[in-house]
């Protein structure tokens, strides 16, 4: 394939941006066309999407087991002495797969938006922020240097602030977005800080010649690692900056399955999986230990809220939270090539969920009866009404529990087991990150069958006046295919004990030789009886688990509620209020800011500043008050003082 | 003696200086505009020196060919021609001035100042 | 036409005296008339030593648009504005300044002019002839040429309008 064709995945999202947003901004009614709207930006990405699939079948019937990228560029874009960086791009196995991801999902997404925004005024400039961030988001995992990177970075954090924020009337969602910006933004200091550092240490910014002296870094690959982690945790949702992600519901259901739960929140997990030959020198050997901490933190800190949420899209968004607290485990773990599974079987049955969930509330609005469409404890019994929505959503909870054989069994079993191997060669604080794993587990479970058995299960709890109608094909359509994938998914990466060491697709042919992960086989292999164990142990928790939930609501249905209220006891309060981190960060740092910028900063501005814009305005006008008297009107002074000027200039010239 | 360049310029110094001199003791309005104007004549006087005088050391040194005889000329035309417009525009404001004031004393004219 | 040399000593002798002097008397008599007059006699003696340089063109044009119409515009204003001889003619501050100064600038123009020193002006040129100063204004100078048409409609549009009667 030539270089033109490639250029087309990137430029193609852009041009339906532009196209759409030009002809939208000029035409009033273009903006009703909603199909041709809909058929310009689903073409858009889809196109992309199968040119990225022929060089997929181009590039895996290459030479067995070694691959070279594929390489493409459009325009330069900085060329100064010793900098080089241009818009240019490389596909391997790694962008190959995280693009289809992207191109593929975004696809169906698109066309489940065509449906679901059916009659919004602002439809126009919802495909068109899509395209945009279509776009942005190829530019972050195509691009081979870290400033292609960087700006696509930047580009999804303006689009998920503008999704965020796209029924802007409502001051909530206007709120939610300004924050999801703030708070991508620290996450973004700290990637610039890392830029610098890699370029002060390699001269360049191409992901090649970084991961080629990874070896040299020394220590300062600890910091660099840090800061890359602490980028990442901004945008991928974790402590401490994972606030924003509940909160970016208030965007339009199905940017929420895009963007908040396939694509963007894993661009940290790529990231990481990218420059992980820096996470793999022996300097940064702390920083993968904090990694896993922190994800285990946060997955078990999400899942525990989760339980208590009631808000169906809320439950979703903390589940999320917690399945990428599992991918940054992997990545603690050093199995940077588990992550990346887990992203791929996650974005299948998330995305899936999302749009389930966006299809049961559009179905709840559209009954105009119920206060809030998004309140799982005014539904039930919506499996009668909505059979497609309803199976798809059961076979994506099944997936994210953990069931034998859907995709999210084999991805999350693999992280589970890195994280308990890794115990054994890198330290014993591995095992703890592995409890809290699997807690975790038992939780996302728990959680996930029961908000998927209050919605479509048990009483129906709407008024009773109309009743809820299954979605168009639009909608269904799109829902069926991720319902199918989060079911086969996991295939990729069959389970190495069960299956032999090559039904692993993923780790032993397609990242076979670009993603290298910390070695635990060996490891494995001392211990093949305790990863039987854990394999055990996942089927137990994750059928075990559904069964006993499903039966406890089927017996109490929503009264079940005051039982898990009763068992968690003291703690139910706080899990329900998210146990007060958004106002204990109101508390100890938004409070201090507006303190010191109402006092400290108003003191400075008025005093200080002002003082020197007054100051120099009074000195100069001291200084012209004594200085105009020379201006005495008389022609002829003037022309005294011009002669001197004269005699003296030319004085100077003879004698010099 | 026969005059050469050095005495041209010398009168037109002379000129120049008188007009330098005129400019800044005069305080008629009038008179020291016309000592502007023998400052342009006497610059107009050397630049005709020194087209002659390229004129004459070119055709010596047999480069005749790269110089120009009438560019001083031309140059001199020009000033003219400034001088004249200069002339019009100072004498409509001399007019002016003394529509409002009756006289064109330039000591009696500083309203333009601080 | 050739110049005699002994013809260009007189002529040169002869106008430059008359010319200083008629400076001299621009700025020392008091009547704005007989200042004027004094310009205009000046003037002539620049003709004179034009022509002595051989630069006849410009010496026509300058009895016939210095001396001729600029002068006469001037003695015209004079005239019309019946002006008073200057008052107050003892010695100040200004004129002893003007006066030294003069000096100090002379002597530093005659120093610059100290090198052009024996370099000759005299010998047969068609420099001054209206045919190549014709030629010259048609061809090389042509751009300048039309420009200062625009600048002299320019200065005649605007003395009109700062001379004329402010009758709003």
């Amino acid at each position: 394939m030539n270089n033109t064709i490639l250029s087309l995945i990137v430029l193609l999202p852009l041009a339906g941006a532009t196209l759409i947003g030009l002809t939208g901004f000029l035409n009033k009614q273009f903006r009703h066309m909603e199909k041709l709207i809909g058929i310009i930006a689903t073409a858009a990405v889809a196109v992309p999407f199968f040119i990225i699939l022929s060089a997929f079948l181009h590039f895996s019937s290459g030479h067995d087991g070694h691959h070279d990228a594929i390489k493409f560029s459009i325009i330069p874009w900085i060329e100064s002495a010793g900098l080089k960086i241009g818009f240019s791009y490389h596909l391997d196995q790694l962008s190959l797969l995280m693009g289809m991801i992207v191109t593929g999902i975004g696809s169906l997404i698109h066309i489940y938006s065509i449906g679901y925004m059916h009659h919004d005024k602002g439809f126009y400039k919802f495909f068109l922020y899509l395209n945009l961030f279509i776009f942005s988001m190829l530019n972050l995992i195509l691009g081979d240097n870290l400033a292609v990177l960087f700006l696509g970075w930047e580009g999804v954090g303006v689009c998920s602030y503008l999704l965020i924020g796209f029924w802007y009337e409502d001051m909530e969602k206007a709120k939610a977005a300004q924050k999801a910006f703030v708070a991508n933004r620290i996450g973004d200091f700290a990637m610039i800080g890392a830029m610098f550092m890699i370029f002060g240490q390699v001269q360049s910014l191409s992901f090649a010649d970084i991961n080629a002296s990874a070896g040299s870094f020394g220590d300062s690959a600890f910091w660099i690692t840090l800061l890359l982690f602490i980028a990442a945790t901004g945008k991928s949702a974790q402590i401490p900056l994972y606030v924003w992600l509940p909160d970016a519901m208030a965007g339009p259901t199905p940017v929420s399955a895009l963007i908040h739960a396939a694509t963007m929140v894993t661009s940290g997990i790529y990231l990481i999986a990218r420059m992980h030959p820096i996470f793999s020198v022996p300097a940064a050997e702390p920083v993968l230990m904090v990694i896993a901490c922190v994800a285990a933190l946060t997955a078990i800190v999400a899942a525990l809220i989760a339980v208590a949420q009631n808000d169906i899209k809320k439950v979703l968004a903390y589940s999320t939270v917690s399945q990428l607290g599992f991918m940054f485990m992997a990545l603690g773990a050093g199995a940077y090539t588990t992550a990346i599974f887990h992203v791929m079987t996650h974005a299948f049955f998330k995305a899936c969920l999302f749009l389930g969930s966006g299809s049961v509330i559009h179905a709840m609005d559209h009954m105009h009866t119920v206060k809030d469409p998004q309140d799982i404890r005014t539904m039930g019994g919506l499996q009668k009404y909505m059979p497609h929505t309803s199976k798809t959503f059961w076979i994506s909870t099944l997936a994210i529990a953990g069931c034998f054989p859907l995709s999210g069994f084999f991805s999350k079993d693999e992280i589970l087991a890195n994280t308990f191997f890794s115990g054994f060669d890198h330290g014993s604080i591995y095992f703890a990150v592995w409890f809290v794993g699997t807690i975790t587990a038992v939780l996302t479970a728990f959680y996930m069958t029961r908000v998927t058995y209050l919605t479509f299960n048990g009483k129906e709890r709407f008024p009773h006046t109309s009743h809820p109608h299954e979605s168009s094909p639009f909608m269904t359509i799109p829902l069926w295919i991720l319902g199918i994938l989060a079911a086969v998914g996991g295939f990729l990466g069959l389970n190495q004990a069960m299956f032999g060491h090559d039904s692993h697709i993923l780790n032993h042919t397609w990242f076979h030789g670009l993603i290298n992960n910390r070695d635990l086989e060996h490891t494995m292999h001392e211990h093949i009886s305790l990863e039987w164990g854990l394999i055990i142990l996942a089927f137990i928790i994750s059928y075990g688990m559904v069964y006993f939930t499903y039966n406890f609501y089927k017996k109490y249905d929503i009264e079940g509620e005051i039982k898990v209220k009763k068992l968690f006891g003291k703690m139910y309060r706080p899990m329900e209020n998210k146990f007060y981190v958004d106002e204990f960060y109101e508390k100890t740092i938004l409070k201090p800011f507006v303190w010191a910028g109402e006092n400290i900063v108003v003191w400075f501005d008025k005093n200080i500043i002002d003082g020197i814009v007054n100051g120099s305005a009074s000195v100069t006008a001291a200084i012209g008050d004594v200085i105009r008297r020379m201006q005495t009107g008389y022609v002829t002074h003037y022309a005294l003082v011009i002669s001197i000027g004269v005699v003296i200039l030319l004085g100077y010239l003879l004698l010099g | 003696m026969e005059p050469n360049a050095f005495m041209y310029l010398t009168v037109s110094a002379f000129m120049f200086v008188i007009g330098v001199v005129g400019v800044l003791t005069r305080r008629n309005g009038i008179v020291v505009f016309m000592c502007v104007e023998l400052m342009l004549n006497a610059v107009n006087l050397s630049l005709i020196t020194f087209s002659k005088m390229h004129a004459v050391a070119a055709a010596a040194g047999g480069t005749a060919a790269d110089v120009n005889p009438a560019a001083g000329s031309m140059m001199v035309f020009f000033v003219m021609c400034v001088a004249a417009a200069e002339a019009v525009v100072g004498l409509a404001i001399v007019i002016a001035i003394f529509r409002n004031k009756l006289h064109i004393d330039i000591n009696d004219v500083n309203i333009l100042k601080w | 036409m050739t110049f005699d040399s002994a013809f260009q000593i007189v002529f040169f002798w002869f106008f430059a005296i008359l010319g200083i002097a008629g400076g001299i008397g621009l700025i020392t008599q008091k009547n704005p008339v007989m200042a004027a007059l004094s310009l205009i006699l000046n003037f002539f003696s620049i003709a004179g030593l034009y022509l002595s340089l051989q630069a006849e063109f410009i010496a026509v044009i300058q009895v016939l648009v210095y001396a001729g119409a600029i002068m006469v515009l001037f003695l015209f204003v004079i005239m019309l504005l019946k002006l008073q001889n200057e008052q107050n003619q003892q010695f100040d501050v200004m004129k002893g300044l003007a006066f030294l100064l003069g000096l100090a600038f002379l002597g530093e123009l005659l120093l610059v002019m100290n090198s052009f020193m024996g370099k000759s002006v005299t010998g047969g040129f068609a420099m001054g002839k209206v045919e190549p100063i014709g030629m010259q204004m048609m061809t090389n100078y042509l751009f300048p040429f039309e420009m200062i048409s625009v600048v002299l409609l320019a200065a005649l549009i605007g003395a009109i309008v700062i001379a004329k009667k402010h009758t709003y």
